[in-house]
C-alpha cells in the first residue's frame, strides 16, 4: 500500500465507509451495534468521536482499526477494502498502518518504556527510533523505567509513543484520557496533537468527554449505531486551553 | 447446594483441562502405588498360601546316599515338624522331535503313603501307580512346552540306562515355581522339566533302594533354622551330605524373592516422584487461580465469610482434583496390578493367583494424594486468606520486573523484545519456573531411569556370553571323572574344542558372613570360558588362592590379599584358609574360581573333572546332540546359545512391558507440567499477547513469546533430568541387586537422547494445544477490561 495514492483530486481520503452495519449475536439476543454508518476521514484530520455508551463508537473504531469485520457494508482504507481482507491481511494492515492507544495503556509490564516502543519498531517497515518516539511525547528522561515505575499519564504517553513509532497513517485512540485526571489527560492530549501535526497521521479519538471536542478538526456524534451529527470546529483550541 | 459449593463446581468445570492434567499426574502416583503394593501383596500372598497349602519345606539337604531309617532320627531334631526323604536326580532326556538334548529333575513320590512336604498340585491325570517303573507325572509347563498329553511318552538315561516313560499326569510343585535348569539363566520349560515317579522305581534305577538322596524338613514356628541346619549337617556328613540350607538358598524361592523385592522397590521409588510433581502443579495452578480471584475473596470476606471458610473452599477445590486423581489411579492401578500379577503368575508357575488388593492401600493412596494436593495449595491459600478484605478487594500491586543487565548490554546483544519479555517473565516467578523445570526434569528422569535397562542388559549379555562364557555348550558329568574323560568329549562329533572344569560345593566364610557356593576350578589360560577382571581383561588364575566375583567379595567384605575360609561340603569337610588373589567381573550369581590343579589338591584328589565347556561345529550339531542324548555319563547339557536366546526373549518382554509403563507415566508428567505452565503463563500474559496482536503482531509472533518460555524451561530441564535419571538408574541397580544377579549401570548417550526427545515431543504437543487458545484470543474483549 502506498501512502501517496490519490483517491480524490483535492484531498486524500484515509477512511471511507458505506452503509456499515454490525450485529452481535449473543445467545438468543441480537445486538445491532452499527446500523448503517457512512463516514469519511481525510488524511491528517484530527477527529473526536462522541457518544453515549453503546452508541457504537467503539465497534466503529474496531472495524476501521482492522480488529473486527462488519456484518455488511464497506470499509475502505485509502484504496484497500478492509471488509474484504483476510485475518492475515488485517494483521499486516494493523502492523504497517495503524497506531492504537487504549484507555488502559496495555503496556507490557516486563519491558521498559523504550523496550515497549522497540517492540513495535522491531517489526515495522520504516519506524523511527524508539528514543525519537519517546522524545515526541516528552518521556526521554523516563525511558528506562518499567511501566510499574511510571504514572498513569506517563504510561499513556509511552503507549502513544509506541503507537506512533511506526509512523502510522492512522492513530486510533479509545478513551485515551479515560483513566487519567484532568491535568495528566491534557498532557496526553497535547502529545496526541503534537504527533498529529508532526507525522500527519489521521487521528480518531473516542471519548465521553465533551470538553475534548474543542481540540478537533471535526466532531462526529454517534447515537444508536448511527452517526447522529457531524460538525466542524471553526476555532480549534490548544489542549492547554481546555479543562474538565 | 450452597453458593460456595456451586462456585467450586463451576470453577472445576471451567478449568477442567488443567484440573485433569493435574489429576492425571496424581493418578500416576496413586496407580504406581496401588500397582506396586497390590501386585507385590498379591504375589506374596499367593506364594504364602501356596507354600502353606502344599507344605513347602523350610530346610533342604542333598546327600549321596543315606538310609531311610535316618528320617526318624532327623524327625527327632528339636524344632523339626515334618521330614520328607526322597530321591532327586538330574538326567538327560531324549524327546521325540526335539534335536537338542533336554534334561529333567527326577523326583520320587513316596511309596504307599501320602507326601508329607512339597505336595504335588495335580493339574491333570493321576499319580503313578505305586512301584510302576514306566508311569510318571511331569511338570505342567514342561508338558505344555512339548504339547504332551496324558499317554505321551519320552526316553531318558537314568544311571546310564535308557528307559521309556509314559505320562499319566501333570502337576505343579511349590518347590519348582521357578524351575531353573543347571547352568541356565532363565527357566526354559522346553529344555528343563520335573519328572515325578514312584519311589521304588526311581530307587531301583539309581541303586538307592532303602535310601534317599535328598531330605526336606519343615520347621516348627519357633524353631531356629541355623540350629536345625547344624544338626542335619552333623547327621548327614557321613552320608555325603552337601550341607543343608534354608529357603534363602533354594533356587525357586530365591528367584521369587528377588522378583518380589524389585516390585517392592518400584512401589517405594515411583509414587513419591509423581506426588511431589503433583504438589508443585497444584501450587502453580492454585496460586494463579487465587490471584485471579483475589477480588472475589475480598468480597467474600467483606460480606462475612471467615478466613477459614474461604481457605476451606480452596482446599476443597484441590481435594476434589486429588480425589478424582486417586480414583483414576485406583482403577488404573488395580487394572495394571491384576495384569502384572497375571504376568508374573504366567512366568512363575502358580496353580492359582490370589488378587489381594488391600482396601488399606486405596485409603493410603487417596490419603497421600490429597495430602500432596493440600500441601501444594497451602502457601497459595495462606497468602491470600490472611489479607484484610479491603486490601484483597483492590487489585494486586503490578508485578515488579527488574532489568538483569545494563541497558548497553541489551543494545549490544540486540535481543528481540519478545525474547526479553519471555526471559523476564520466567525470572519474575522463579518458584513456578523452578517447579516446572523440576517437573519436566522428573519426567526425563523417569525415562532415563527406565530406558537404560535395554543397554544394560545388552552389556550384561556381551560380558557374559561374548567375553566370559563363550562356549557353545557345557556338558556336566553325572559324577567327577578322570581328566582323560576330556578326550572322550573332544572325540564327540563336531566338537572343535573342549575345556575341563571342576566344580566343588563349599561354604565360603569371612568373619560372620557365610555363603554356599560352588567353586569352579579351571585350567590356566582358558579360551572358551574365561575369567575376566573388572576391566574385562582375561585373568590367568594363579596356582594358589581363590578369585571372587565382585558381588561375592562385597558380601564377604573381602579384598585382594585377605584370607577367606573355605569349608568343603564333600569328602572330609575340611576347612582351609585361602588368599583372595583377584576380584573378577560377573553379573550372574556369586562366583569363585581357582586353578583346577589347586582345586583337585584341595579335594585330595588326582586330576578329576566335573564336566567340560565345548565349542562345536554348528554344521554337525544334530549329530552331536544325537550322540550326547545317548551318552550315559552326562547328567545334563547346558546350551549357552539357546539359553542366551531365551534370556533375551524373556528379559526383552519384561523390560518392554515395564518401559511402556514408564514412558506413559513420564509423558503424563511432561504433558501435565508443560500444559499447566503454559496455561498459567497465557492467563497472565493474555492481555499483553492480545495487545501485541492489535499492534500488528501475527499469531506466530505472539505464540513464539509463550512457546519460547516453554522451550527455555523444557530445554533447561534436560540436563537436570539426565542427572536425576542417572540417580534413579543407580537407585534401581541398587534395589534390583540380589545375590542371584547384578545389573551393570550402563547409560549410553542414546538413553539420554531418547528420554529428552520423548519429553520434548510431549511438551510440543501441549504447547500446540495452548497455541490454539492464543489463536482464538478475543482481541477486543481483552482490551476493554482492566485486569
Amino acid at each position: 500500500m502506498h501512502r501517496n495514492k490519490v483517491v480524490h483530486p483535492m484531498t486524500e481520503i484515509t477512511f471511507r465507509t458505506r452503509n456499515l452495519t454490525k450485529t452481535y449475536i449473543s445467545g438468543a439476543v441480537e445486538v445491532q451495534a452499527l446500523r448503517g454508518v457512512d463516514f469519511e476521514a481525510e488524511a491528517g484530520e484530527f477527529l473526536v468521536i462522541l457518544g453515549p455508551s453503546g452508541s457504537g463508537k467503539s465497534t466503529f473504531l474496531n472495524i476501521v482499526g482492522g480488529l473486527d469485520q462488519p456484518t455488511s457494508g464497506e470499509v475502505w482504507f485509502q484504496d484497500h477494502e478492509l471488509s474484504r481482507m483476510s485475518e492475515r491481511e488485517l494483521t499486516l494492515y494493523r502492523r504497517d498502518h495503524v497506531g492504537f492507544v487504549f484507555q488502559f495503556y496495555n503496556l507490557v509490564p516486563s519491558l521498559t518504556a523504550r523496550e515497549n516502543v522497540a517492540l513495535v519498531t522491531d517489526i515495522a517497515r520504516k519506524p523511527m527510533q524508539p528514543e525519537e518516539a519517546l522524545d515526541l511525547v516528552g518521556l526521554t528522561p523516563r525511558m528506562d523505567h518499567f511501566p510499574a515505575q511510571l504514572s498513569g499519564g506517563e504510561q499513556q504517553r509511552v503507549a502513544i509513543a509506541r503507537a506512533i513509532a511506526k509512523r502510522p497513517e492512522v492513530l486510533l485512540c479509545d478513551e485515551p484520557t479515560g483513566a487519567l485526571d484532568s491535568k495528566t489527560g491534557i498532557l496526553v492530549l497535547e502529545a496526541l496533537l503534537k504527533v498529529n501535526i508532526e507525522i500527519g497521521a489521521t487521528t480518531l479519538v473516542i471519548t465521553h468527554n465533551v470538553a475534548i471536542q474543542e481540540i478537533a478538526h471535526r466532531v462526529i456524534q454517534f447515537a444508536d449505531g448511527r452517526i447522529a451529527a457531524t460538525h466542524t470546529i471553526a476555532e480549534r483550541k490548544p489542549a492547554s486551553a481546555i479543562h474538565w | 447446594m450452597r453458593a460456595l459449593n456451586r462456585k467450586l463446581l463451576r470453577d472445576l468445570v471451567r478449568m477442567w483441562p488443567q484440573a485433569l492434567a493435574i489429576a492425571l499426574v496424581m493418578a500416576s502416583g496413586a496407580a504406581t502405588l496401588i500397582l506396586g503394593v497390590g501386585s507385590h501383596g498379591s504375589l506374596a500372598e499367593t506364594r504364602a498360601i501356596y507354600y502353606e497349602r502344599n507344605r513347602f519345606a523350610d530346610v533342604f539337604a542333598d546327600v549321596t546316599r543315606a538310609p531311610n531309617i535316618l528320617a526318624e532320627e532327623i524327625a527327632h531334631i528339636p524344632g523339626v515338624a515334618a521330614v520328607e526323604t526322597r530321591i532327586a536326580k538330574i538326567a538327560l532326556l531324549d524327546i521325540p522331535g526335539m534335536a537338542e538334548p533336554a534334561s529333567a529333575m527326577f523326583v520320587s513320590i513316596p511309596h504307599l503313603r501320602e507326601q508329607r512336604l512339597n505336595l504335588l498340585h495335580l493339574r491333570s491325570g493321576r499319580l503313578p501307580i505305586a512301584g510302576d517303573e514306566r508311569e510318571v507325572v511331569v511338570s505342567e509347563p514342561f508338558a505344555l512346552a512339548h504339547k504332551f498329553d496324558i499317554g505321551s511318552s519320552f526316553e531318558a538315561i537314568l544311571n546310564g540306562r535308557k528307559r521309556t516313560f509314559r505320562i499319566v499326569g501333570t502337576a505343579l510343585s511349590p518347590e519348582f515355581i521357578y524351575a531353573l535348569g543347571p547352568w541356565d539363566l532363565m527357566p526354559d520349560d522346553r529344555r528343563f522339566g520335573i519328572v515325578w515317579m514312584s519311589e521304588p522305581a526311581l530307587a531301583g534305577a539309581f541303586d538307592l533302594t532303602g535310601a534317599f538322596s535328598s531330605v526336606h524338613v519343615k520347621l516348627l514356628h519357633d524353631a531356629s533354622e541355623s540350629e536345625v541346619i547344624d544338626r542335619l549337617d552333623q547327621m548327614l556328613t557321613r552320608y555325603g551330605g552337601l550341607g543343608a540350607y534354608g529357603r534363602r538358598d533354594q533356587t525357586s524361592h530365591a528367584f521369587l524373592d528377588a522378583e518380589l523385592q524389585q516390585l517392592e522397590a518400584m512401589s517405594r521409588v515411583l509414587p513419591p516422584i509423581f506426588l511431589i510433581v503433583a504438589a508443585f502443579l497444584v501450587n502453580m495452578t492454585l496460586s494463579r487461580l487465587i490471584s485471579l480471584e483475589r477480588e472475589q475473596i475480598g468480597l467474600l470476606k467483606a460480606i462475612g465469610y471467615g478466613s477459614w471458610a474461604v481457605g476451606v473452599h480452596y482446599m476443597q477445590f484441590v481435594s476434589v482434583i486429588a480425589l478424582v486423581g486417586a480414583a483414576i489411579g485406583a482403577v488404573a492401578g488395580t487394572w495394571l496390578g491384576v495384569g502384572l500379577t497375571r504376568l508374573y503368575g504366567d512366568f512363575f508357575h502358580f496353580p492359582f493367583l490370589v488378587f489381594r488388593m488391600d482396601p488399606g492401600v486405596y485409603l493410603i493412596a487417596a490419603g497421600v494424594t490429597v495430602t500432596a494436593a493440600v500441601l501444594g495449595a497451602l502457601k497459595a491459600v495462606r497468602d491470600v486468606v490472611g489479607l484484610p478484605p479491603a486490601v484483597a478487594m483492590t487489585p494486586p500491586a503490578p508485578a515488579q520486573y527488574r532489568r538483569l543487565l545494563l541497558p548497553i548490554v541489551y543494545s549490544l546483544l540486540r535481543l528481540p523484545q519478545t525474547f526479553i519479555m519471555a526471559a523476564r517473565h520466567l525470572l519474575r516467578w522463579p518458584v513456578r519456573t523452578l517447579s516446572s523445570l523440576l517437573g519436566i526434569a522428573a519426567s526425563v528422569a523417569i525415562l532415563v531411569g527406565s530406558l537404560w535397562s535395554f543397554g544394560s542388559v545388552d552389556y550384561m549379555i556381551d560380558v557374559t556370553f561374548h567375553r566370559a562364557d563363550r562356549q557353545d555348550a557345557t556338558i556336566n558329568f553325572v559324577r567327577e571323572r578322570p581328566e582323560s574323560a576330556l578326550w572322550n568329549v573332544m572325540n564327540l562329533p563336531g566338537v572343535l574344542r573342549a575345556e575341563p572344569y571342576r566344580s566343588i560345593p563349599v561354604k565360603i566364610r569371612n568373619g560372620n558372613v557365610e555363603r554356599r557356593i560352588a567353586v569352579v576350578g579351571k585350567p590356566p589360560g582358558t579360551d572358551l570360558s574365561r575369567v575376566l577382571d573388572r576391566s574385562l581383561r582375561p585373568v590367568r588364575l594363579p596356582e594358589t588362592g581363590i578369585a571372587l566375583s565382585v558381588a561375592l567379595a562385597d558380601i564377604l567384605k573381602a579384598k585382594v590379599g585377605d584370607l577367606v575360609e573355605v569349608e568343603l561340603l564333600e569328602r572330609d569337610r575340611r576347612r582351609v584358609d585361602l588368599p583372595v588373589t583377584a576380584i573378577i567381573e560377573g553379573y550372574m550369581g556369586l562366583m569363585a574360581y581357582m586353578d583346577i590343579a589347586e582345586a583337585n589338591r584341595l579335594m585330595h584328589e588326582g586330576s578329576m573333572i566335573s564336566g567340560a565347556h565345548i565349542a562345536f561345529d554348528s554344521q554337525r550339531q544334530d549329530e552331536l546332540f544325537q550322540t550326547l542324548k545317548e551318552t550315559p555319563t552326562a547328567s545334563f547339557i547346558a546350551l549357552q546359545r539357546v539359553s542366551l536366546q531365551k534370556f533375551r526373549d524373556t528379559i526383552a518382554e519384561n523390560i518392554f512391558i515395564m518401559v511402556t509403563m514408564y514412558v506413559s507415566l513420564a509423558v503424563v508428567i511432561a504433558f501435565g507440567v508443560v500444559y499447566n505452565f503454559a496455561r498459567i503463563s497465557l492467563s497472565e500474559q493474555g492481555r499483553e499477547i492480545a495487545s501485541l496482536r492489535v499492534l500488528g503482531f501475527t499469531r506466530g509472533e505472539v505464540s513464539s513469546i509463550l512457546l519460547s518460555e516453554l522451550a527455555v524451561v523444557t530445554l533447561l530441564a534436560q540436563p537436570l533430568g539426565w542427572i536425576l535419571g542417572y540417580a534413579l538408574a543407580a537407585l534401581s541397580v541398587w534395589a534390583f541387586e540380589s545375590e542371584l544377579y547384578r545389573v551393570p549401570l550402563i547409560l549410553e548417550p542414546y538413553v539420554y537422547a531418547t528420554g529428552s526427545l520423548l519429553v520434548i515431543a510431549a511438551a510440543i504437543v501441549s504447547g500446540l494445544i495452548v497455541r490454539r487458545r492464543i489463536d482464538r484470543l478475543d482481541l477486543i474483549e481483552v482490551l476493554k477490561t482492566r485486569e
